[in-house]
């Protein structure tokens, strides 16, 4: 005999098995920064990118990035399919830490980006890309 | 993939020990792996995976890119010149395929 209770303890039972997968794994954006890092701490700030408030077309984002000192700089789309986008690693003959590219994003969300500075500490930094037409799939 | 033809634009002159700002395309599709054809098969990805640019011998950028990056993927960056030297640049591409391009560049 199935009591109001128990379907009730079952309903419960059933939601908590629903939300334990979305605690247990992090976010493949975490993920990418994590594989980025190996965990490390990642400061706010000395990072600068730009890029256009409202893009128009999400097939071709223009997109620079600036972080003196980096030697290593990461870029991250947080709401495409597959947010790693690329990394730069500015060898002896590079005369600064800056990289400008076209990139494609899947809609509105925010670009992070990620230096690694000389002293192997991080910092990083996101702005928010408006998108009025998405540049993935299609 | 077409025949690739890639396109560099150094600024005219420079003295010795400037920082100069190199742009860089090549015409690819940068098939990102995330589209269907007409009969909803997805289209395997073929991109550009990694880009590097080396001025005499001496590494500037490595570039590991992924199919967020446009199709034409545009580089610029900045290269110190120590003195006149040969740029080389290279494009992998996914089905192994390697193109390179070489540029001389003159210090005054």
């Amino acid at each position: 005999m199935l009591t109001r209770r128990d379907t009730l303890a079952i309903g419960l039972g059933a939601s908590a098995l629903a939300a334990l997968p979305l605690t247990a794994s992090a976010t493949p954006v975490d993920d990418a920064v994590a594989a980025f890092t190996g965990g490390a701490a990642v400061a706010e700030g000395g990072v600068t990118i730009t890029a256009p408030e409202i893009a128009e077309n999400g097939n071709t984002v223009p997109i620079s990035v600036e972080a003196a000192g980096a030697t290593e700089i990461m870029l991250i789309a947080t709401g495409n399919p597959t947010p790693n986008v690329g990394r730069f690693v500015f060898g002896p003959g590079s005369g600064s830490s800056m990289v400008a590219t076209r990139i494609r994003l899947g809609r509105t969300q925010d670009v992070m980006a990620i230096a690694k500075m000389a002293d192997g500490s991080y910092a990083s930094t996101a702005v928010e890309v408006k998108v009025t037409i998405g540049g993935c799939g299609g | 993939m077409t025949d690739v033809r890639p396109r560099i634009r150094l600024p005219r002159s420079a003295s010795a020990g400037d920082s100069i700002v190199v742009k860089t395309l090549v015409n690819h599709d940068m098939e990102s792996g995330q589209r269907r054809n007409s009969a909803g098969e997805t289209i395997p990805r073929q991109i550009i995976n990694r880009f590097t640019c080396e001025f005499a011998g001496v590494m500037v950028i490595d570039a590991y890119l992924e199919p967020a990056i446009s199709a034409n993927p545009y580089i610029e960056f900045e290269a110190v010149v120590p003195a006149s030297g040969d740029f080389v640049f290279t494009w992998y591409d996914d089905n192994g395929d390697v193109y390179t391009a070489t540029e001389t560049f003159e210090v005054s």
